[in-house]
C-alpha cells in the first residue's frame, strides 16, 4: 500500500464548509421528511383500523407498495417523473427553490412513512385487548381510556423500534445523492473529487454519521430506560424492512 | 402515458437489467442471489462472536456490528470503491465491489438477527446436548443453530428483502441491474414516469413473493402444540 496520507485535506480550503453545508442539509432532509412520514405513518396506521374497507385497503396498498421498492427508484420517480406532471406554475417554482431537495425529501418521507405504519400499528396492536376493557371497567369513558391508558402505553413500546427507524430514515437521506441534493455524502464525495483523497474525505464522512447515529442511539437509549414500564421485558419486534 | 415504451425496452430491462443476460455484466438477481447466501453465512459467523466468552473474539465482533449499522450503505460502497484498487492495487470490477459491500454490510445486520435468534433457545436445550456427551461445536450445530433457525425466519427473510432493494444503490457505481437499465433505457426514451413505475412493480412483485415465501415457510416450521 503505498498511499500518501495528508489529513489537512479537511481542514484546508473549502473542505469544513463543505461538511458542515452536508451535515446542515443531512439534517435539514431528514427532520422534514420525519414529520411527514410521522403524519403520513400514523394517518395509514388508524385508517388501517377502520371499519370501511375502501379506506382500509387503500392505506394497506400504500404501506405494502411504498415500502417494498427500492428507495432509489422512488427518488428517481419523485425527482423526474412527478414534476412534469405538475401544473407549470408550481413546475417552476420548485426548479427555482431546489427541486432535487424536495424531490428528495418526498421520497424519504412517503418512503418511511410506510414503514412509520407497521412499527406505529405494531406498538398498538402489542398492547392486550384487556388493558382496554379493565380500564373501561374503572369508569373510565373510551376517549379517557385512550388518553390516559393505552397512548401512553403505545408510545413507551414505540419508542425502541421508533428510535431504530428514524436512525434508518437519517442514513436513507444519504441516498437522495443520487439526484445531487448536496447532503453530507454528496459533499463528502465533492472533497475527494477535489482533493483525490479519497481515505480522508470518506473517514470523515464515516465519523460524522457514526457520531450522528450513536449519539442519537444514546439519547433514546436514556428516554426509554426512563419512560421503561416496570416489570415489561418483552419489546415490540423490531420494525420491518 | 405510453407504455409502449416498456414493450419496446422488456428485453433490455428484464434480461439485462433483472437477470443479468446481455452485454453489460449486470443483473439485480445475479447480485442478490450470491449476496443473500454469503452475507448469511458471514452473518452466522458474526453473530457467534457476538456471543463468544472470550472477549478478543466478542469486543471485535461487537465493534464492526456497531460501525456498520451506523453507517449508511451508500458510504459503504463507496469506501469499497475507492480503497480496493488502494488497498489490492487491482482495480475490481463494479460486480465484484458491490458484492463484497453488500456482503460486508448486510452481515452487521443479518449478525444481529443470528445472535437474538441464538439467545431464544432456552438455556435447558444447550445443558441436555451438552449432558448427551456432545462436544460444544456439535452442541451449537445439531441442537441450537437449528432451533434458532425456525425463530429467525421472520426477521430473516425481512432482512433478506432490505438486502433486495439495497441492490438497487450498486447503479450509483455504474453496475447495470434493474434500476441502471431503467436510467439507460429513460436516457433515449425520456420516458421517466412509465419507466420507474414500471420497475417499481418488477421490485414490488419480487419483494412481495418473498414476503409470501416467508409466511409459508413460517407456518411449516411452527410446531404444533
Amino acid at each position: 500500500m503505498n498511499y500518501q496520507f495528508d489529513w489537512s485535506v479537511l481542514w484546508t480550503g473549502q473542505s469544513g464548509q463543505w461538511l458542515l453545508q452536508g451535515v446542515i442539509t443531512t439534517l435539514e432532509i431528514s427532520v422534514l421528511a420525519w414529520l411527514l412520514a410521522g403524519a403520513l405513518g400514523i394517518l395509514s396506521g388508524a385508517l388501517r383500523t377502520l371499519p370501511f374497507p375502501p379506506l382500509r385497503v387503500l392505506a394497506a396498498f400504500y404501506v405494502e407498495f411504498f415500502r417494498n421498492v427500492p428507495l432509489l427508484v422512488w427518488m428517481f420517480f419523485w425527482y423526474f417523473a412527478v414534476p412534469p406532471l405538475l401544473p407549470t406554475p408550481l413546475q417552476d417554482w420548485l426548479f427555482n427553490h431546489g427541486a432535487e431537495f424536495w424531490a428528495g425529501m418526498f421520497a424519504l418521507g412517503v418512503y418511511h412513512g410506510a414503514r412509520f405504519s407497521e412499527v406505529i400499528r405494531s406498538g398498538i396492536q402489542s398492547i392486550s385487548k384487556t388493558q382496554f376493557e379493565a380500564a373501561l371497567s374503572t369508569g373510565l369513558t373510551t376517549a379517557q381510556a385512550y388518553r390516559f391508558v393505552i397512548i401512553p402505553i403505545a408510545l413507551r413500546l414505540i419508542i425502541p423500534p421508533l428510535t431504530n427507524e428514524s436512525l434508518n430514515l437519517l442514513k436513507n437521506s444519504s441516498v437522495a445523492l443520487t439526484i445531487s441534493v448536496a447532503e453530507l455524502t454528496f459533499q463528502t464525495r465533492q472533497i475527494e473529487t477535489y482533493t483525490a483523497k479519497a481515505f480522508e474525505a470518506l473517514t470523515a464522512g464515516t465519523v460524522i454519521y457514526l457520531a450522528l447515529c450513536l449519539s442519537i442511539a444514546f439519547v433514546m437509549a436514556q428516554v426509554e430506560r426512563r419512560f421503561a414500564i416496570p416489570g415489561l421485558i418483552a419489546r415490540v419486534a423490531r420494525p420491518e424492512h | 402515458m405510453e407504455f409502449s415504451v416498456i414493450v419496446k425496452n422488456f428485453d433490455f430491462l428484464i434480461a439485462q437489467g433483472l437477470l443479468g443476460f446481455g452485454n453489460f455484466v449486470g443483473g439485480t438477481l445475479r447480485l442478490a442471489v450470491p449476496a443473500i447466501v454469503l452475507g448469511f453465512v458471514l452473518g452466522i459467523f458474526i453473530g457467534l462472536c457476538r456471543l463468544a466468552p472470550r472477549p478478543w473474539i466478542r469486543i471485535p465482533a461487537t465493534i464492526y456490528v456497531e460501525i456498520f449499522r451506523g453507517v449508511p450503505l451508500v458510504m459503504v460502497i463507496f469506501w469499497f470503491w475507492f480503497i480496493i484498487p488502494v488497498l489490492l492495487r487491482v482495480a475490481l470490477p463494479e460486480y465484484g465491489v458491490a458484492l463484497t459491500a453488500f456482503v460486508v454490510f448486510e452481515a452487521a445486520y443479518l449478525g444481529e438477527i443470528v445472535r437474538a435468534g441464538i439467545q431464544s433457545v432456552p438455556r435447558g436445550q444447550m445443558e441436555a446436548a451438552t449432558a448427551t456427551g456432545l462436544s460444544s461445536a456439535q452442541t451449537m450445530l445439531y441442537v441450537i443453530l437449528p432451533q434458532a433457525l425456525k425463530n429467525m425466519i421472520p426477521a430473516l427473510v425481512t432482512q433478506f428483502i432490505v438486502l433486495f432493494k439495497d441492490t438497487s444503490l450498486a447503479s450509483i457505481i455504474g453496475y447495470v441491474d434493474l434500476t441502471k437499465a431503467a436510467q439507460i433505457v429513460n436516457n433515449r426514451e425520456i420516458r421517466p414516469f412509465e419507466l420507474y413505475l414500471f420497475i417499481a412493480v418488477v421490485y414490488w412483485l419480487c419483494t412481495y413473493g418473498m414476503s409470501l415465501y416467508s409466511r409459508h415457510l413460517e407456518q411449516r416450521f411452527t410446531p404444533s402444540v
